[in-house]
């Protein structure tokens, strides 16, 4: 009660200075705001709350190059401490009261799922940092974490090339992510001509920790004389009792590699890395990526952060990219008015951590190159492989039959992210 | 005792809403995977965005296999001179000859190869392995299973020098002299890199040159590594050589059984039966696939049904095994119940308090195994046994805190306690995220910890589940002394039973609660220690096990510790038995029914408590 009015008294200035928008004078005082929208508490604080800093530290480079249009940026942070529907009431928050320019946040696709309607109606900016499943494209969200062409395709690519797998484990978390990836890598691998009983699918509950009869199920799957591989979708805590005990069983990379999409460098960073030596994962960035950008992020992030231990990781890239094209996209434009925005941010080139050149497509997605990495003991990944090229988002995956023929474009004439190419119709809100 | 009847009431509801919960996640995640499909759905005319730069898939891809065998073909009739003088144990003379031998020929010299590892890409460097693989040098295999090992080191300098780290400490040695090197050159050198084709290559070049080898272990893992590649008629005139020396009734068995596997192809019918009765008791799963494989191809039909006979054999024992194995994953998910819910059978159970906080206390005990991890770092071994009666300790502190500072103002009001150790549990969560970090802890297990007691090739029970059953039970018998033998155990009965009369005979109640709950709350603390090896430690861990334990301590029977004993196997086994058929979700919505119906029938649980001691 005393904290909400408190708030008030605060914001009367704010208005007061809201209203004289406009007079330069008042524009340079007047700070541009961006929104922080990430679980400081709650079971998903362990992989927001690095995001958080990470956006506080570009806000802190920028403001130290002298703002943004003469203005100094300022960070509104809040915690929907990992309750989605507060994601919700807290977007609300950012644009009504505290009226930000964007809103960096989310990680987990429920939240993003429940934020999208927030956003729409009252017209803000989403930058969405982290991998997800596709089938989605919001004229106010931008994605710039993968998409599954961006990861999953490709990750499956690779073991089939380089390491002729021919049989499928597609082990995930049941929730949207994972059950979405794994039907479009079905219908992939079907594609493929590999056969109905080449493919596994096995979803577990959140942070399963009993995994003695699933390895020991793959195990059996893989023993029948073809090589094979898992594709792992499994989330969070569950990864470390499920390599433990294919350590355990004897799986060795070797003999069955795991390619995971939720593991990267902060989630080693609790892990005892032991049994996960040689496994792989699939991303767009990695720490050991030599380049010097890279090297640069990760020295102003061990400065920021005042620790030389922490680790930087793909959505912690995906937020860098995101700012740097928002800024970007807001000089170009010269105001941050959103709808100016949303249409100056299209096309815009920011360099990524990883040597190569991120573009703001008309879906809302960007071009990302995707590294394979093997994991090693000290928590970091060797790249076995990477694209030559940018590989651009595709927000409605080719490999699904309902979605083959939707594609997502901003820009007239189509405007609309949702498109349906044959019946040249646009489905409007249908994700 | 009126909180144990009002738990009893309400879990019912608590576990249906969890069942609903669980169920319509699941139900959820499904129809939200299936969009919903825009209509038109007609094939696409083309896919622009979904081109990646890897290679083009091939239309059947094939695993690229042409090192291994080439290998086997190639350099096959250098290694039975090579070998043959290594198991004499005339290393020196055998390099010399070796040597001289492919100093003429080969065009690259061996040491100018091992000097190009480094360089080029992964398949570059296969290409090279697959050269040195060839000159049967003596150095080579060491070379070669260091490489696979990630133990191959370069150093900066042109020419790089080649360096093998030692697989144990931090000496090493010069990849071509030999000689020994000193720590501080091996850390300066860099480790050349390999991938997992790669490692597979190099093992499969290793095999070829150790099938000789000394040590019956590595020719053992020589063996099991050939089973799995084809092998040609040079190798198999070999293996027939090696047949006649071998020593080593394993290595023996193996060797048998390598030879008939690659005989099962062989021209003749009646090879390939003699094949097939060789390979007839073996439970190798390569075997069981070549087994298969003749079944379904052979041209004989003797043959065939030969091999379906030996199949039928191996897979009735096969099933047996399985059998065996799940038996033990439920007693192993039983155990780990147990160890959760224990500490909750002394808080809730005997003393009646429904301590929402009992999964922070096991928090607090895997937190406890983690720091004590990281004050002492070197020895793995002896910071887990220590931790055990320091978890107990610090679980132990904090549980008589609770019990001191909040719980013993509310005895007699379920509810309350509920709420308020609800609120606790939320507080020690946060607690320890600002106080460490919201990220997981790593917790390392000692070697004795990871891998698997091997039976047979068939069933290997894991050494980490093994050795928590057995902690389980022997945490379970010392309560239960303690409960039965000890005044401590005698006081805290009395104190449950009948608290005026115990206080009228001159126990001091408040101070036995106190202990009491302090004993559950360390048993809890032991029980993270435990789980730190399984699972993770972070801010959220408690919170996966305490429905679990609630639902142990009711379904077994309130206040009988052998009721949770047997509720905590008996739904292990449950769990365990359902899951291979239903899949992990649908197992723990099975589960969460059974026990909603099994309270409706008998709510107080397996062995409810009986006499006077039962409505005190």
């Amino acid at each position: 009660m005393t904290h909400s009015r408190w708030l008030k008294n605060l914001r009367i200035p704010g208005l007061a200075l809201a209203l004289a928008f406009g007079a330069g004078t008042a524009q340079a005082a007047d700070p541009i705001k961006v929104g922080v929208l990430h679980s400081l508490s709650g079971t998903m604080a362990i992989s927001e709350t690095t995001l958080k800093d990470t956006i506080e530290m570009m806000v802190a480079e920028q403001n130290a190059k002298g703002g943004l249009l003469g203005r100094p940026i300022e960070a509104v942070v809040v915690d929907p401490a990992s309750d989605w529907p507060l994601f919700a009431e807290r977007t609300r928050q950012l644009l009504e009261q505290d009226k930000v320019d964007a809103i960096f946040g989310c990680w987990t696709s429920v939240s993003r799922k429940s934020v999208l309607p927030v956003v729409e109606e009252l017209n803000g900016i989403l930058f969405y940092p982290v991998q997800y499943e596709g089938e989605e494209s919001s004229r106010n969200i931008f994605y710039t974490g993968a998409a599954p062409n961006q990861q999953a395709i490709p990750a499956v690519e690779y073991l089939m090339n380089e390491y002729g797998i021919e049989r499928w484990v597609l082990a995930g978390t049941d929730y949207v992510y994972p059950r979405t990836t794994n039907r479009i890598l079905e219908a992939f691998l079907k594609d493929q001509g590999v056969a109905e009983e080449d493919i596994m699918i096995n979803y577990t509950p959140f942070g399963h920790s009993d995994w003695q009869s699933i390895v020991a199920e793959i195990k059996r799957f893989g023993e029948q004389g073809k090589p094979t591989a898992v594709i792992s979708t499994i989330n969070g805590d569950a990864n470390v009792p499920f390599y433990r005990e294919l350590g355990n069983q004897g799986l060795s990379a070797q003999d069955i590699p795991v390619i995971a999409f939720s593991v990267g460098e902060e989630e080693l960073s609790g892990m005892d890395t032991s049994p996960l030596v040689g496994h792989l994962a699939a991303w767009n960035y990695f720490m050991s990526v030599d380049t010097p950008e890279n090297a640069e992020f990760i020295e102003q992030w061990h400065a920021f952060i005042g620790d030389e231990n922490r680790v930087t990781n793909d959505p912690m890239e995906a937020h860098y990219i995101g700012f740097n094209m928002w800024v970007k996209a807001v000089e170009k434009a010269g105001t941050t008015d959103v709808d100016t925005v949303i249409d100056a941010i299209k096309g815009v080139q920011v360099p990524n951590l990883t040597g190569g050149v991120a573009e703001m497509l008309v879906n809302h997605h960007i071009t990302k190159p995707v590294l394979i990495g093997e994991i090693q003991a000290d928590g970091q990944f060797l790249v076995v492989s990477q694209t030559d090229e940018p590989v651009p988002g595709d927000a409605w995956s080719d490999h699904l039959p309902d979605s083959r023929d939707i594609v997502a474009d901003w820009t007239p004439p189509i405007s609309c992210g949702n498109f349906n190419t044959v019946t040249e119709t646009c489905s409007g809100q249908n994700y | 005792m009126t909180s144990i009847a009002l738990v009893s009431r309400m879990l019912g509801p608590m576990l249906a809403a969890l069942l609903l919960l669980t169920a319509a996640s699941h139900a959820w995640a499904e129809a939200e995977a299936a969009t919903p499909a825009p209509e038109g759905a007609m094939p696409a005319e083309s896919m622009p965005e979904t081109t990646t730069d890897f290679p083009a898939v091939e239309p059947d891809p094939v695993p690229p296999p042409e090192p291994q065998e080439s290998v086997v073909a190639a350099e096959f009739d250098e290694l039975p001179a090579a070998a043959e003088g290594n198991a004499a144990g005339d290393g020196s003379e055998t390099l010399d000859e070796t040597l001289a031998d492919d100093a003429e020929p080969a065009a690259p010299n061996v040491e100018t190869l091992i000097r190009q590892l480094p360089e080029g890409s992964f398949n570059d460097r296969r290409a090279v392995a697959t050269q040195l693989a060839a000159s049967g040098d003596p150095r080579v295999p060491d070379i070669l299973s260091a490489l696979a090992e990630g133990r191959l080191l370069a150093t900066a300098d042109a020419p790089p020098r080649i360096l093998i780290r030692a697989a144990t400490g931090t000496g090493g040695s010069d990849a071509i002299s030999g000689e020994n090197v000193p720590a501080s050159v091996i850390s300066g050198g860099t480790r050349i890199p390999v991938h997992n084709p790669l490692r597979n290559a190099l093992r499969s070049l290793v095999a070829v040159a150790t099938i000789s080898a000394p040590d019956p272990e590595q020719r053992a893992s020589a063996l099991l590594r050939l089973m799995r590649g084809s092998i040609d008629s040079d190798l198999l005139a070999y293996l027939d050589t090696r047949v006649e020396r071998e020593a080593d009734p394993r290595v023996m068995d193996l060797l048998l059984t390598v030879r008939a596997l690659a005989r099962l192809n062989a021209d003749t019918p009646e090879e390939r039966l003699a094949a097939v009765a060789v390979l007839r008791g073996s439970l190798l799963n390569d075997v069981r696939v070549g087994l298969e494989a003749t079944v379904a191809r052979d041209a004989d039909p003797d043959v065939r049904e030969a091999a379906a006979e030996a199949l039928d054999s191996i897979q009735s024992r096969i099933e047996l095994y399985r059998f065996t194995e799940n038996l033990f994953f439920g007693l192993s998910a039983g155990s780990v119940l147990l160890l959760a819910a224990i500490g909750l059978a002394i808080t809730f159970g005997v003393m009646g308090v429904i301590n929402m906080a009992h999964g922070e206390l096991i928090m607090i005990g895997a937190y406890t195994t983690w720091f004590i991890q990281t004050l002492i770092p070197g020895a793995l071994s002896s910071s887990i046994l220590l931790a055990i009666p320091a978890a107990f300790v610090v679980a132990g502190l904090v549980g008589i805190a609770m019990e001191r500072g909040v719980i013993q103002f509310l005895y007699g009001r379920p509810l309350e306690t509920l709420l308020a150790t609800f609120g606790i549990s939320l507080i020690l969560q946060q607690a320890v995220r600002s106080l460490f970090s919201p990220l997981n802890r790593p917790v390392a297990s000692p070697d004795w910890l990871s891998g698997s007691l091997e039976v047979n090739p068939v069933l290997a029970l894991t050494w980490s589940r093994i050795y928590i059953l057995v902690f389980a039970i022997l945490v379970f018998v010392a309560l239960l002394l303690v409960m039965k033998k000890t005044s401590l155990g005698l006081k805290v009965r009395a104190v449950a039973q009948n608290r005026p009369m115990a206080r009228a005979l001159g126990v001091r109640t408040g101070w036995v609660d106190a202990l009491t709950f302090g004993l559950g709350a360390g048993i809890a603390g032991i029980a993270g220690v435990a789980l730190s090896q399984l699972t993770n430690v972070g801010p959220n861990m408690g919170q996966a096990y305490i429905i679990d334990s609630f639902m142990v301590v009711v379904f077994g029977g309130v206040g009988n510790l052998w009721g949770t004993f047997v509720g905590a196997m008996g739904l292990g086994m449950m769990t365990k038995f359902l899951e291979p058929h239903s899949g992990a979700v649908l197992a723990k919505i099975l589960v969460l029914i059974f026990i909603i119906l099994f309270i409706q029938r008998r709510p107080r649980g397996l062995f409810p408590k009986k006499g006077r001691a039962a409505e005190a």
